[in-house]
């Protein structure tokens, strides 16, 4: 992600990058970031806790405005989680590679989504010919 | 104390004999583009990594696919998908793709008057790519034009 906000920004678009991994973010430096300490997968919130997404969201955006210049600070939201038992999963330096079989297959969530994209693929080439 | 990711997922690989994952580590400061507008009257673009796909749509696939996803805005959230190398971080936003997503959140946040507006298409690509460059000559390039072509005043980008 950061390497992108770099690439827009040196081509004329202001980036904010709102994430929930704080050494990633700052590894990158991208020129305006958010940090919420949350899991991964919740940079923009709780789910269905609509409160607690237009929260994050708007603070990670007042960043457009208050922040004067690139990379210097990132902007440390102070959302809570609640329990801090993901931490201990998160940290751990044990266990099995959670990542997927690096694939060249689509992996669709659902069955129904292959049969969706294809039939709209087969619609596509249709009119293409 | 926050969770140091880099480190752990560098010593669980170690310790499992894998090669190690290679973030992206700048070595110079960033360019910067000045915000024009004030955020009440910006239009703001959108860009998850977390792999969203709408139904309808390929999903992605997990040997470094630098392909972009383009998700009308008016997308029902329950047609929205996720495909991710690390699906294990994928649990919520498939319950409720806002928490990675976060369409109907600015669109909330349009009608309040607190952005201007949101680009009618959210991008997506997925995240956790191992080749740096497919990043810098495939995926950055492409949603620079999408957003260009959007004429976006800001970018919101949303990490995994």
């Amino acid at each position: 992600m950061c390497l992108i906000a770099r690439y827009l920004e040196a081509h004329g678009i202001p980036t904010l990058c709102l994430g929930s991994a704080l050494d990633i973010l700052e590894a990158g430096k991208p020129p305006r970031a958010a940090f919420v300490d949350y899991p991964l997968g919740h940079s923009a919130g709780k789910p269905f806790d609509l409160a607690d997404q237009e929260d994050i969201v708007y603070r990670a955006l007042t960043g457009f405005e208050d922040i004067k210049a690139p990379g210097v600070a990132i902007t440390m939201l102070k959302n809570t989680w609640g329990d801090g038992l993901w931490r201990a999963e998160a940290s751990s330096t044990e266990g099995s590679d959670t990542r997927q079989p690096r694939d060249t297959t689509p992996q669709f969530q659902f069955a129904e989504d292959r049969v969706a994209a294809m039939a709209k693929e087969k619609i596509g080439t249709l009119k293409v010919n | 104390m926050h969770v140091n990711y880099m480190e752990a997922i560098r010593k669980r690989y170690e310790n499992l004999g894998y090669q190690s994952y290679r973030w992206f580590i700048a070595e110079n400061a960033p360019a910067w583009s000045a915000v024009q507008k004030p955020l009440s009257k910006s239009k703001i673009g959108l860009l998850s990594t977390s792999g969203a796909y709408a139904l309808g749509q390929m999903a992605y696939h997990y040997k470094d696919d630098s392909s972009i996803r383009e998700i009308p805005i008016e997308t029902p959230t329950h047609d929205i998908r996720f495909s991710h190398i690390t699906e294990n971080y994928l649990v919520s936003p498939r319950k409720d793709p806002n928490c990675i997503l976060p369409i109907e959140t600015l669109k909330s946040l349009a009608k309040k008057g607190v952005i201007g507006s949101l680009a009618s298409t959210a991008l997506s690509c997925m995240g956790g790519t191992y080749s740096q460059r497919k990043v810098r000559e495939e995926i950055a390039p492409s949603v620079l034009e999408k957003f260009m072509r959007d004429d976006i005043d800001c970018a919101l980008l949303v990490s995994m």
